[in-house]
């Protein structure tokens, strides 16, 4: 004869313990898939920048022309050009520029007048890829060829470019050059750990993106004696806000609208 | 056939230039198609009974003598490599140039840079019997050499 309390209760003690101690281990199984999942994969692990490469918010460039002699500029351009296969083509119409020297009133079009020091009128400035912060030669690349990277590089996939030419009609510096040929037999000092390129791509300096991720500066600001300091704009404790704040600096044609972020000691 | 058809066709008969069935240039024509055929064919009957030899591609390098026996491995096993490099690669490549990722880690942990020219062709600097054997036996012709150094190496200068 069963209790009242028996014959009301739809379990036992018994049942419930089973059942709970069965939804337990199968809830643990379970929730070991989703400790699992939270684990380091295979996925994000394979793939990684290289310890000790440099990063910065915004990479920026600064060139003091008052330290920047003719023959460290030409030892600057030397090693650019060695590290990077620049080829020698002579025709200045087929030519690759990545680093180059340029007359102030080329170089700053509209700041020139008649009566500058002899050293502005008479030097060569060293010119090259602004880097822009608006960079125009993005905006009009059909195929994502170049871009802006987070740090502010502007990156060229010479495996995507097709060699319109956009970006070059669109950039109002001149940085960038196109291989109208076949160039890799006019490569006269050889980088074997650096590629060539083919005909029919646009190529330009990318502030030594290669070497940043190896946790080198860019060649030219290494080789040029202090005339030149790369760094971090974004970091006020860099050596080159900190000569940004002392020295009054000049960038080219800003009234352009592309933010350089080359700047210049004049 | 209508009437109104079998009409036509039998005034275009009387005209004496509409003949059924016949070929024009019989000769001609039946020549010119054999020798059609034994032309197109002709690769055919040449290769007839010749296999075209497998490709083997050599690991016989420098760099690969000098390593010791267990330590012969790839950034993959083998297999995997033999069927999906041009898929590593493609991934090698956007991994580099897009998001700046220079480190790879192979399937045994250890950690390679990622290069074609500086970290394949350390080892594989044999591109001739490497590479270009299977690629010559499939006909491909990948474009990776256009820009990047087959045998970096020698191209020093």
């Amino acid at each position: 004869m069963k209790t009242v309390e028996e014959k009301t209760a739809t379990i036992d003690r018994r049942r419930f313990l089973k059942i709970t101690g069965v939804s337990t281990i199968v809830g643990l199984l379970g929730g070991w898939k989703f400790v699992e999942l939270l684990a380091p994969g295979e996925l994000e692990a394979k793939y990684l920048p290289k310890a000790g490469a440099l990063t910065a918010k915004r990479w920026a460039m600064l060139i003091d022309m008052k330290k920047l002699t003719d023959e460290t500029a030409g030892k600057c351009i030397k090693t650019c050009h060695r590290l990077h296969n620049i080829p020698d083509v002579g025709d200045p119409k087929r030519e690759i520029k990545w680093i180059w020297l340029e007359r102030f009133e080329n170089a700053f079009p509209g700041d020139e007048h008649d009566h500058m020091p002899e050293s502005v009128e008479e030097g060569r400035f060293f010119v090259m890829c602004n880097h822009c912060d608006n960079p125009p030669c993005v905006r009009v690349c059909p195929t994502k060829a170049t871009w802006q990277r987070d740090d502010g590089i502007i990156m060229m996939d010479q495996h995507r470019c097709i060699g319109c030419r956009y970006c070059m009609a669109a950039c109002p510096f001149g940085a960038r050059s196109f291989n109208w040929g076949d160039y890799r037999p006019l490569i006269k000092d050889k980088n074997p750990e650096y590629p060539t390129r083919e005909k029919g791509v646009v190529e330009k300096c990318n502030f030594c993106a290669e070497r940043l991720a190896k946790g080198l500066i860019p060649a030219c600001v290494e080789e040029s004696e202090g005339a030149m300091v790369f760094g971090d704009l974004m970091d006020s404790r860099s050596e080159l806000r900190k000569i940004m704040r002392e020295r009054y600096t000049i960038r080219r044609k800003p009234y352009l609208g592309t933010s350089p972020q080359v700047y210049y000691v004049v | 056939m209508s009437e109104e058809k079998k009409e036509i066709i039998n005034s275009l008969k009387e005209t004496g230039f509409y003949k059924p069935g016949k070929i024009y240039d019989r000769g001609k024509v039946i020549a010119g198609i054999v020798v059609f055929i034994i032309v197109a064919a002709f690769p055919f009957f040449y290769n007839a009974g010749k296999a075209a030899k497998m490709p083997e591609p050599k690991l016989d390098t420098p760099v690969i003598r000098q390593l010791p026996e267990a330590e012969r491995v790839c950034v993959l096993p083998k297999q995997e490599m033999r069927e999906n490099h041009m898929v590593l690669l493609d991934e090698w490549r956007d991994q580099v140039v897009r998001e700046g990722n220079r480190e790879y880690t192979g399937y045994t942990g250890k950690k390679y840079t990622i290069s074609l020219q500086n970290t394949c062709m350390e080892c594989h600097s044999n591109y001739e019997e490497f590479c270009n054997e299977c690629h010559q036996y499939t006909v491909q012709t990948p474009a990776c050499w256009g820009c990047h150094i087959q045998k970096p190496k020698e191209w020093a200068g």
